[in-house]
């Protein structure tokens, strides 16, 4: 195990966040308070209670993955793609590393730059609305999985795309709908019966479901469906990755 | 003793149908200096991106200091340095934190002092807290070439290493190269300035289409190149050369109407005086001489356009 290329790409990657600070950590932040703002405290105080949740502590948890997905896979895409874009990638396929190392280290880095992201949001929906942590080492063990998860999808991004118009595409164009049609926002009871089948179709529900549960042990799936629902995407993208390395697929020809 | 790079049956064919590299055989010797010659498109790239693990060879293969590239690439690639064609850098990185990233990519443990000291051979020193877009060209080149070093490799790729690289800059890369290879170092670098093959090289080898045409040592190829040819033209023809001349190296053409001496320049004397004097003397007038001589140049295009 060449451990120290994998903490080189970890604390290059990590470092770049630090320059793009504004961009990585302070504008997600911002605009999450900007939905509390407006969602929490102007509107929800409206809204009636959701399963006897205040509406504005209801959609913390949808919030947070909402961020917690967009940014681990832009995080990831850019990360593996800026290289292959200005060809310093070079230097990453002459070096001694296997590709489980590589995945580690850039896969590791998203993860945890969204993981602190996720953390800064729930201290800042702290600060605007009341809520609770029933379970909190699943909430940490959701949290974790997901920014993995979509972080090895976002690595598969980034390899596959070959400009910055794709590298855009699939998180504005599927994560954010999905995400937004996935519960954030609303419990999928509130919906009529055919659009609740429609929903179960859609991979985010599981996330904010079993997300939503380990806050306030409220879930519109079973928490151990949630789970399994993770494991299997997480799964998938292991798949993708092993195939991509294992053929070279776009990196080597 | 073992070749540092051995390669045997190497070919590349891209998805695209394009033959890059035709059943390549070269072996690189430990602490020489190779210089890789051909014209643009010949596979000089290629070849050395399937060395160092950046294109996978469709036949053939490598080792590195005994180790094949493919099932033992970790030994294989911690032995080798590369310095890229084009001049590839982060942006926004300093060159310390670029250079200090390289070596950790290879699996060294942090060597500050290493790195300080590769620095300063290559005069980055001063530049070691500047961001890298702030350089200039020749500048990060010198970069790239400290990344390369900075996990002390033995063997150093450098693909042409003085493209767009003025007249003085060249000159310095030239020295960094033969103090490199006096520390130890193989190096194998293409070009396509035969100027720079003949400066640096110890062997040379030849590539064009794919193919190695020609590899040899620098010495001998500068032999044959340093043979001149005095020609010559006679009035009447001859049927055979006089016994009076039987010492020279003389040839006579099949009309009998030209006489062809072989000299060697390197061998500081020439018999030319002696030789006019002898044809003189035997009575055997001439109406016109002129000399020929190869250079590196002739010998590289006359193989390239045999193929």
């Amino acid at each position: 195990m060449n451990l120290q290329a994998v903490r080189a790409i970890y604390r290059f990657e990590m470092a770049r966040t630090g320059r793009t600070l504004l961009q990585s950590i302070v504008s997600p932040v911002l605009s999450t308070s900007l939905y509390f703002v407006v969602f929490g405290a102007a509107i929800g105080s409206r809204i009636a209670e959701v399963d006897g949740i205040s509406y504005g502590a209801f959609i913390v948890p949808g919030l947070i993955m909402l961020s917690l997905l967009t940014q681990s896979i832009s995080n990831a895409a850019f990360g593996i793609y800026f290289p292959r874009f200005t060809g310093t990638i070079y230097e990453l396929l002459s070096a001694p590393v296997s590709y489980i190392e590589i995945v580690l280290a850039y896969v590791g880095a998203a993860a945890s730059k969204s993981i602190i992201l996720g953390l800064i949001i729930l201290a800042t929906a702290w600060l605007f609305v009341p809520m609770r942590i029933e379970h909190p080492v699943w909430m940490l063990l959701f949290l974790v999985l997901t920014a993995v998860t979509f972080s090895l999808f976002g690595f598969i991004i980034g390899i596959w795309a070959e400009g910055f118009e794709k590298l855009q595409l699939v998180p504005l164009l599927i994560v954010t709908p999905l995400t937004f049609l996935g519960g954030s926002f609303y419990s999928i009871d509130m919906l009529p019966p055919f659009w609740q089948t429609v929903t179960l179709f859609n991979p985010v529900v599981y996330l904010i479901s079993g997300f939503r549960w380990s806050f306030y042990g409220i879930a519109d799936v079973g928490v151990g469906v949630s789970l399994a629902m993770t494991l299997v995407f997480l799964a998938a993208c292991l798949a993708v990755v092993h195939w991509i390395f294992r053929t070279g697929y776009k990196l080597k020809a | 003793m073992a070749p540092i790079i051995a390669i045997s049956g190497l070919s590349k064919t891209y998805a695209s149908g394009f033959q890059a590299l035709k059943n390549i055989d070269l072996e690189i010797r430990r602490g020489e200096i190779f210089a890789l010659l051909g014209p643009n498109g010949a596979g000089k790239t290629t070849l050395i991106s399937v060395i160092c693990g950046i294109v996978n060879a469709s036949a053939g293969t490598v080792t590195a200091d005994g180790h094949d590239i493919v099932r033992d690439y970790r030994a294989a690639r911690s032995k080798i340095g590369l310095v890229p064609q084009e001049l590839t850098t982060d942006a926004f990185e300093t060159v310390w934190a670029t250079v200090s990233f390289s070596r950790g990519l290879f699996g060294k443990r942090p060597d500050p002092g290493h790195i300080e000291t590769v620095l300063k051979s290559l005069s980055l020193w001063d530049k070691k807290d500047s961001k890298l877009r702030t350089l200039s060209g020749g500048m990060k080149r010198r970069v790239l070439i400290a990344k390369a070093l900075s996990h002390e490799p033995q063997i150093l790729f450098l693909d042409e290493p003085t493209a767009g690289v003025d007249v003085e800059l060249r000159r310095d890369m030239w020295q960094i190269v033969r103090r490199l290879r006096d520390s130890g170092v193989t190096i194998i670098l293409t070009t396509h300035y035969i100027a720079e093959a003949e400066e640096m090289a110890d062997r040379i080898g030849v590539i064009n289409k794919g193919e190695i045409v020609l590899v040899e040592e620098k010495a001998v190829l500068m032999r044959k190149l340093g043979k001149k040819q005095l020609t010559l033209h006679l009035p009447r023809p001859l049927t055979a050369i006089p016994a009076a001349l039987a010492a020279y190296r003389l040839e006579l053409s099949a009309d009998g109407c030209k006489l062809t001496y072989s000299y060697d320049t390197q061998d500081g004397e020439t018999d030319i005086a002696a030789l006019l004097h002898d044809l003189t003397a035997s009575g055997i007038p001439f109406r016109d001489l002129h000399t020929d001589e190869s250079s590196l140049e002739d010998i590289f295009v006359s193989l390239v356009r045999r193929q």
